[in-house]
């Protein structure tokens, strides 16, 4: 008798990612142009629990540079790299494809175009810096319901190869207005690029408290759909077969993907290659299974992004790099890499 | 028919338009508990659209009739959504899709997706329901193969396999043996018939080969032209007359005393070999066309 088969999600694997994230944390808040000793993070973290107090022995700059200017930071790159890395994987699922990226439907060019808006107007600087990011999601949110009601075919969904065509359509459309902006206001060329290129820079804690809900309630349905999205792979047909709705399926998955996906973008700009090479690393080590692929895609991007950031801003501190520049650097040779190995298997 | 046996699958008035052209026109089959039905009839009769529209793959109109009283199809009360078809309908298709990278146990576990309500990993049910599947079609050593590594007739066991792991009443074939060789394809349907013993299945196969048809068959049903023409026994349905109408192809039949149908077909026209080398033995139908 054959013992049976461990659970899709694993002690081991989950606590592999747990591990990842909390690991990349900790470096990111211990360092910078400040260094925190380890030791005095972890007991200022306890002291800040309800009713523990822990000496730490940390100045009150420490702790303001701690609490105020690198947790919040810290905490952002875990929630938008957990969210744009689950997104890419939830992605790649439902259009059985390994190249598609979160930003396939257009929700790139979607918030590139508002936060364009935003800026050439100047109405990005009113509004406490809420009207960029609010901007940005609008043009994002947009863009992705543009996309599907152009794949629509007689007011039913049209299926995958519908919906990637539309998304490229919506995108060129975007690409094409947003440049005839750009012409038009050379001089806010700079303030575009720079938002293009992404970065965590934050203005406080209040990014954190949009950006965590979305993240609590796109992993609970991107976590738990993992298993019909796992149904979808061996096509449309025979997953009804199997009892699967697939356009249900698809479209429930592709909407949170989308919101998720505009979420991380309106907070840190376009940041490049995550959804792509975190769930195609994780599938080198955990197969390609969406149940596994997916939550530990969100725990290892997590810890991606945040270690990215923590490159982003200490090699050439005091100026920081815009982290989409990073994120690319590392990941097209990542991604060339696994396209040729994966050439190879073939 | 007996009007005793309980059944299993009953398809009223079952009518399938495809890009304006009907496929399938009124087609009324009744499935008996623990039959097996073998669906035949010539390229383009139907037959696999409706084996897509017993297992709701496919618009219809008309409805299916399920054992336990549970009705399917355009105005009828009861099933909505294919959860609850799957559960009493298993199906292998014709050329399943096999995902890249995806092991034998992964995919048989699939079979199980209408059991499965959300949850973060299968359960421990589920899993040793798969991996007992598996041992009984002797695929314990492929368990955690790559699927695109297997041989077609092993491939093709675990393909069944994900059917019979659902736990279905009923179970849908579609070609099952299409792309095997003759000795792959007797163990398949052997094995189908082992099977349908052990476990009161009710197998529904479309079938193109005549002389397989009437050896596993209990009840045959032709299609031609999108309706249904014939419907019985294998002695009933299998004479030369009807192989001779529906198939334009010269055939005897030789009934077994077990009801079974030999079925040998022969060369209808005489002078069918190349211009210049005339075939003058009538009965020389093994006999190649050219030299070797």
């Amino acid at each position: 008798m054959v013992p049976p088969r461990p659970r899709d999600l694993t002690v081991g694997l989950v606590a592999l990612g747990v591990v990842a994230a909390i690991g990349a944390a900790l470096a990111g808040l211990v360092s910078g142009p400040v260094t925190i000793p380890a030791g005095d993070v972890v007991a200022a973290l306890i002291d800040r629990l309800p009713f523990v107090s822990v000496e730490h022995g940390l100045s009150t700059t420490s702790t303001t540079i701690l609490f105020d200017i690198r947790a919040p930071r810290v905490i952002l790159g875990l929630a938008v790299g957990a969210l744009l890395a689950g997104s890419g994987a939830s992605y790649q699922g439902v259009f059985r494809n390994p190249l598609a990226d979160p930003y396939l439907l257009g929700v790139a060019a979607g918030a590139g175009l508002g936060a364009t808006l935003a800026i050439v107007t100047g109405t990005a600087r009113l509004g406490a810096g809420f009207v960029l990011p609010a901007a940005a999601f609008a043009g994002a949110i947009l863009a992705v319901l543009a996309t599907a009601g152009l794949s629509l075919r007689r007011g039913r969904p049209g299926g995958p190869a519908a919906l990637i065509l539309a998304g490229v359509a919506v995108a060129a459309l975007l690409a094409a207005v947003q440049t005839y902006l750009l012409q038009r206001h050379a001089d806010s060329l700079r303030v575009v690029y720079g938002w293009l290129l992404g970065r965590l820079s934050t203005v406080g804690w209040a990014e954190v408290r949009i950006v965590l809900p979305i993240l609590v309630v796109s992993a609970a349905v991107l976590i738990l759909a993992a298993g019909a999205i796992d149904v979808l792979a061996v096509g449309d047909e025979e997953a009804t077969t199997l009892g699967i709705r697939p356009g249900l399926t698809r479209a429930l998955v592709l909407a949170v993907a989308s919101l998720a996906t505009a979420t991380a973008v309106s907070v840190s700009g376009l940041i490049g290659f995550v959804g792509l090479i975190v769930p195609h690393g994780v599938r080198l080590i955990a197969g390609t299974r969406n149940r596994r692929v997916i939550p530990l895609s969100m725990l290892l991007g997590a810890a991606f992004l945040t270690l990215t950031d923590l490159v982003a801003r200490t090699v050439q501190a005091p100026a920081e790099l815009p982290i989409g520049v990073i994120t690319a650097f590392v990941g097209a040779p990542a991604f060339l890499l696994i396209l040729r190995s994966q050439q190879a298997r073939a | 028919m007996s009007g005793v046996s309980p059944i299993a699958l009953a398809a009223r008035d079952i009518t399938v338009t495809l890009g304006g052209a009907r496929v399938l026109e009124g087609i009324d089959l009744t499935v008996v508990e623990g039959e097996w039905l073998a669906l035949l009839g010539p390229n383009g009769a139907g037959k696999t659209t409706l084996v897509r529209a017993l297992s709701g793959t496919v618009r219809h109109a008309g409805s299916v009739t399920f054992g336990d009283g549970s009705v399917t199809g355009d105005g009828a009360q009861g099933l909505r959504g294919p959860r609850g078809r799957a559960r009493r309908i298993a199906v292998v298709p014709q050329t399943p899709v096999i995902p890249p990278g995806i092991t034998a146990f992964e995919y048989v576990l699939l079979g199980r997706s209408a059991h499965q309500g959300l949850r973060l990993s299968a359960s421990l049910d589920d899993r040793r329901r798969s991996l007992a599947v598996l041992q009984r079609l002797d695929l314990e050593p492929f368990v955690d193969r790559d699927l695109a590594t297997l041989s077609g007739g092993e491939r093709q066991r675990v393909v069944l396999a994900r059917a019979l792991v659902a736990d279905a009443p009923v179970l849908v074939l579609d070609e099952p043996t299409a792309a095997l060789d003759l000795g792959h394809q007797f163990e398949i349907l052997e094995l189908l018939a082992d099977l349908q013993q052990e476990r009161g299945l009710t197998v529904v196969t479309t079938l193109h080969d005549l002389g397989v048809a009437g050896q596993f068959g209990d009840r045959l049903a032709v299609l031609h032209g999108g309706r249904l023409v014939a419907h019985g026994t294998p002695a009933e349905v299998l004479t030369p007359d009807a192989i001779g109408r529906w198939w334009g192809v010269d055939a005897t039949c030789t009934v077994d005393a077990g009801g079974r149908v030999d079925v040998t077909v022969r060369r209808r026209r005489t002078d069918a070999s190349p211009a210049g080398a005339p075939v003058t033995t009538p009965a020389d139908d093994a006999t190649p066309a050219s030299g070797r």
